[in-house]
């Protein structure tokens, strides 16, 4: 059987301006599947990338990334070959700001 | 039964042996109680931050692995002074009577300064979360590693209850933080220096054995290393029982950051072990 495991890596939390994930160590898993889900009826665009790290310290856009639209409450994104590290970083327009729970789920 | 790798000594009946090289095993991460809405949750319990698997890559040398495989279970805090993660795992006990567990375990800052970075981690710590008919019973042990960056290399107990807080507007939720930083003292002869290595990024495993009796609610041993203390006078955390926690067996395992730097704990191969034949042998 394969193993999986969906954490929650941001629960109830406000991003404005710049945001990123924490580091999330996924050298296990094959594939994942980034979903950010909206909490609150901000109803701004929200825009994020996946980026991957060879130490959890320095980063680099994987080249995907996942557009929750202004009325959407959830959106996702796959990948896969991603090595060892994962996270989502992104950028708000000024003034926005939407309130999040993000699952990364991730198999075997 | 197959044999146990590593330098477990475990009671007759073994509960769990949990390797990370098969998953989490059951670990995750604790969030505190709510109603209705997230908001509800206590603000202290808000943000722990769950387990995950880790192999232990580092920017200098590149994959540690874990003590006796590929994988361990990382706890890593937010880069934000003070910030906890915890991971928990749940069961319940079939009979009350002496339990034990044993884990191998690191804890280092991250690696994103090239410097020692001794003080960085805060502590980190285990309990139990326990239910008998009377009483709920929460043993606390941590190792204060530094205090706000300043070396104290110390374990530590916690007794004192904190304060219940009602959640929500049934009357039927509350909620307690007994992770802050408040109301530990000092194991008598806590003092120990561990094994930290030259740099952030060089990992020495700890043997850890805590033993706890459900039956009279009283620790039984504490090891850390080759040090074995005095557990006459630690007392575990009581608070009347609660309704919906009968037999609990709860494991909790905990980092806290010391600066604003990630602080982790890794854990490898934890053994609960459990003597469910004790109450016959009594006097």
């Amino acid at each position: 059987m394969r193993n999986s495991a969906t954490a929650v890596i941001e629960r109830n939390v406000t991003w404005s301006g710049p945001f990123a994930t924490e580091p999330w160590e996924a050298a296990w898993a094959t594939e994942a599947i980034f979903f950010v889900r909206r909490l609150d009826d901000s109803r701004v665009p929200l825009c994020a990338r996946v980026q991957i790290s060879p130490d959890g310290i320095r980063w680099v856009d994987e080249g995907q990334g996942l557009d929750l639209e202004k009325d959407a409450e959830m959106a996702f994104v796959r990948v896969r070959e991603f090595g060892g590290w994962l996270r989502l970083a992104g950028e708000l327009a000024p003034g926005g700001s939407a309130k999040v729970l993000v699952y990364l789920s991730l198999k075997e | 039964m197959t044999a146990i790798p590593g330098p477990f000594r475990p009671l007759p009946d073994v509960l769990y042996a949990d390797d990370f090289d098969r998953g989490l095993e059951g670990w995750t991460g604790l969030i505190g109680n709510y109603e209705h809405s997230l908001d509800s949750i206590l603000p202290e319990y808000q943000d722990l931050r769950p387990p995950m698997l880790s192999n232990a890559t580092t920017w200098d040398t590149g994959t540690g692995g874990s003590a006796l495989g590929t994988y361990s279970m990382k706890l890593a805090t937010r880069a934000r002074r003070h910030s906890l993660a915890v991971g928990i795992k749940r069961i319940t006990y079939p009979v009350a009577c002496p339990i034990q567990v044993e884990l191998l375990f690191t804890f280092k800052p991250e690696a994103s300064a090239l410097r020692l970075s001794l003080a960085d981690v805060g502590a980190v710590g285990v309990l139990f979360d326990l239910q008998n008919d009377h009483q709920r019973v929460m043993p606390h042990l941590r190792y204060l590693n530094a205090r706000d960056g300043e070396l104290v290399n110390r374990w530590q107990y916690k007794c004192q209850t904190p304060t219940f807080h009602d959640i929500g507007d049934s009357g039927e939720t509350v909620s307690h933080f007994h992770l802050s930083d408040d109301g530990w003292q000092d194991v008598p002869g806590g003092e120990q220096q561990l094994c930290y290595n030259e740099i952030a990024t060089k990992q020495n495993w700890h043997y850890l054995r805590v033993g706890f009796d459900l039956a009279t609610m009283a620790f039984t041993a504490f090891q850390c290393n080759d040090r074995h203390f005095d557990v006459s006078r630690l007392e575990p955390m009581t608070m009347p029982a609660m309704p919906n926690l009968w037999c609990m067996l709860n494991l909790v395992l905990f980092a806290r950051a010391s600066v604003d730097r990630r602080a982790f704990l890794y854990t490898d191969s934890v053994v609960l072990s459990a003597d469910l034949s004790a109450e016959a042998r009594r006097p």
